[in-house]
């Protein structure tokens, strides 16, 4: 009796086993869901932005299982994803990446949140030949690999200073520059630098001071006191935001007078609050601003957008969520072009897309990037405390004149 | 570009007042992790996440809209409980064992730390605003950052406080002589473990007063302590146990190298300049003390 009652639940475990790894190996698809799969860092070093991401990728999915859902083969399907807490650490989002596609029988992902976690994904899927659609890994090296299944909304790190550059040429009668810069040593930063060497040697301008700020770094001092005696038209700094938070900080206090200063991550230092008046005038590169023109038929436009989100999460969208929200809407636009849920009929699509969304335009590139769509920039103006960032360029979006040069400290209030 | 430092002699000046002012909010960390390692013989490598979260105590009364200066009083109250509290719970348990477990405990306190700063205070990068302003010297060529020179002028009044309270009263002798000898001031009727405690609670104090003014000099985020970790480690290595003076001064020398490397190095060497340096002075000790038939303790 006992070896007969020992043999039926190794039966039933059988069976229950090969029913689990059979629908798991079908999960792409479940009833009416599309599953997608994410890793995303909801603990650890990139937690807030990993949440502004999972904000926008939930977002988008309401509001596309709302309006509809994706229809494929005359048949309606609802999206659904399924989310790991990558810890920000590359190697743990790999072996996540791993497990949702051979475990959780994924054959769609979403990206991370940062360059970084990106990299470290990215092989995986392409092994495993899944398409990936991702909104936060900027780094241009992302795109030279040749990988065939990752396509990024966003543009390359590369292009996210050099319209300021530009326009510090055209201040200056289109002559070159002088541009001093410091960049963190990480893989998003260099990539930002490579782009303004490349816009040096397109403007001839001169680069004159060129420092690399070690990782650990959080006191610009020495760098900015060579600023001050070589006196540069442009001063570029990208560091994340610590770098961000860093260098307003210190450039008010050891009254550095530059014409032009250009930065990265100011809206995700939320230098406006943070810093106030003191980062007034400082030029930031962003992937997104509500204020933008773009449309689409989910979200209307960047204000709508805003507006929206404000309701759910209780905070502005940062271009972290707004980009996020757009790979939704790539992921849908592509598989009902496809009309199919075959990986690479859907892949196929993807290389075809070119549409427009509340974020922006989207097409991709040989290597995957967002080539449709330029960068922005804006410059953080204040009317007496109040302080906020707006559009100064691409000229055909700015709210406001570009205010250059920058007022000495001496007659700063 | 080369050597810019040696055609504007201002900035010679500019570094090396720098790196004196930053170097002394450094000994002031080391002076702590110093008198631990020579009371307790524990290396504790969350010494910079309990600067942090000194900081961020700090950070929390700026938000409620009281000056972040406060912080130098209010953190290191609070602290030195933090410290107490961590010796009573962890700490004492390792106290008597070798270095590696001290070193493994305060490494897990460390990531503890770290993970409940990110959770409670966020992993954005903040900073206090203390509104001191800027003192010109030469001709605007030179510019000091009040709040440095605020935080260097209370590091020392801390430390020479702190020296002073070594010396002259009851619980600060009874931690020079289990420093000393912990055996003999145990059976003298020191309460060694109570000493232990206290030592923990001063140091953590010391951390709270520096992190403080980090959140009105430097930035704050729930990751960046064991730069300060590193940075102490090396000045007490540097100067010895329990000898502030030349805490103190290799501190400053720390801070100077460090300005002057960014200059003639470039930034990029900055950091790898100073563990340069360490080797080198690592080596040269080795080598002096072999000459005297001693061992380095």
């Amino acid at each position: 009796m006992n070896k007969i009652a020992k043999l039926f639940v190794t039966f039933i475990s059988a069976i229950t086993l090969t029913l689990v790894s059979f629908t798991s190996s079908f999960a792409k698809v479940e009833g009416e869901y599309i599953v997608l799969g994410s890793a995303i860092s909801l603990t650890g070093k990139y937690s807030s932005n990993g949440v502004h991401t999972q904000n926008g990728y939930n977002m988008a999915v309401d509001r596309i299982n709302k309006m509809g859902g994706v229809e494929v083969q005359g048949k309606k399907y609802k999206f659904e994803i399924i989310y790991y807490d990558d810890e920000s650490n590359p190697k743990r989002a790999a072996q996540l990446a791993e497990r949702l596609i051979k475990q959780d029988g994924v054959h769609y992902m979403l990206g991370p949140y940062s360059s970084g976690l990106t990299k470290a994904i990215a092989p995986v899927t392409e092994k495993y030949k899944i398409p990936m659609v991702e909104a936060n890994g900027a780094s241009r090296s992302l795109f030279t690999k040749g990988y065939k299944y990752l396509f990024a909304v966003l543009s390359p790190a590369n292009q996210y200073l050099e319209v300021a550059i530009d326009l510090a040429v055209e201040k200056n009668g289109g002559k070159g520059v002088k541009i001093a810069q410091a960049f963190e040593q990480d893989a998003f930063s260099q990539d930002v630098r490579l782009g303004i060497l490349d816009a040096a040697k397109r403007t001839g301008s001169e680069i004159i001071i060129d420092d690399k700020l070690p990782k650990e770094l959080n006191d610009m001092a020495a760098t900015l006191a060579k600023v001050k005696a070589v006196k540069p038209d442009v001063l570029v700094v990208s560091g994340h935001t610590k770098g961000a938070l860093t260098a307003i900080r210190q450039i008010s206090e050891m009254k550095v007078d530059v014409p032009m200063l250009a930065m990265t991550h100011c809206d995700a230092a939320k230098l406006s609050k943070q810093h106030g008046k003191k980062s007034e005038f400082a030029l930031c590169a962003s992937q997104w601003h509500k204020n933008l023109s773009y449309k689409d038929k989910f979200f209307g436009s960047g204000k709508k957008y805003a507006k929206d989100f404000q309701k759910e999460f209780g905070y502005d969208p940062p271009y972290q969520s707004a980009e996020s929200s757009a790979a939704l809407l790539v992921f849908k636009d592509a598989f009902e072009r496809a009309n199919s849920f075959d990986r690479d009929a859907v892949r196929d699509a993807l290389v075809d897309t070119e549409m427009q969304t509340f974020y922006g335009n989207i097409k991709f590139g040989p290597g995957g990037q967002n080539v449709a769509k330029p960068m922005i920039l804006f410059q953080v103006r204040c009317k007496g405390d109040d302080c906020e960032n707006r559009v100064v360029a691409p000229t055909k979006w700015a709210s406001d004149k570009f205010y250059h040069p920058i007022p000495k400290w001496s007659d700063r209030s | 570009m080369d050597f810019l430092i040696f055609k504007a002699p201002m900035l010679m000046v500019q570094a090396s007042l720098d790196g004196i002012l930053l170097g002394i909010l450094f000994a002031l960390i080391a002076y702590g992790m110093a008198l631990q390692w020579g009371v307790m013989n524990i290396i504790n490598i969350a010494q910079g996440d309990l600067v942090i979260l000194g900081g961020y105590i700090a950070y929390t009364i700026y938000l409620w809209g009281i000056h972040p200066a406060w912080g130098v009083i209010i953190s290191p109250i609070i602290m030195f409980f933090v410290g107490w509290g961590l010796y009573k719970l962890v700490i004492n348990k390792v106290v008597d064992r070798d270095l590696f477990i001290s070193i493994l405990a305060t490494f897990g306190i460390a990531i503890v730390f770290q993970q409940l700063m990110n959770f409670i205070f966020g992993a954005d990068v903040v900073v206090a605003q203390s509104e001191y302003g800027t003192t010109m010297l030469f001709d605007n060529s030179v510019t000091l950052p009040n709040s440095k020179i605020f935080s260097a002028f209370i590091s020392v009044l801390y430390a020479v406080a702190l020296v002073i309270y070594m010396k002259k009263s009851r619980l600060g002798r009874a931690i020079r002589a289990t420093a000393q000898n912990a055996r003999a001031a145990k059976i003298l009727g020191v309460d060694t473990e109570k000493v232990y405690a206290a030592t923990f609670g001063i140091n953590a104090a010391l951390c709270g007063i520096a992190g403080a003014l980090i959140s009105i000099t430097l930035t704050l985020h729930p990751y960046v302590g064991l730069p300060y970790t590193v940075r102490s480690f090396m000045i007490v290595i540097v100067a010895g146990l329990g000898n502030l003076p030349a805490v103190a001064v290799s501190g400053m020398g720390l801070g100077l190298f460090e300005e002057f490397a960014d200059y003639i190095l470039g930034t990029e060497f900055r950091i790898g300049a100073v563990f340069m340096l360490l080797v080198f002075i690592l080596v040269y000790r080795r080598f002096k003390l072999s000459k005297k038939r001693e061992y380095l303790k």
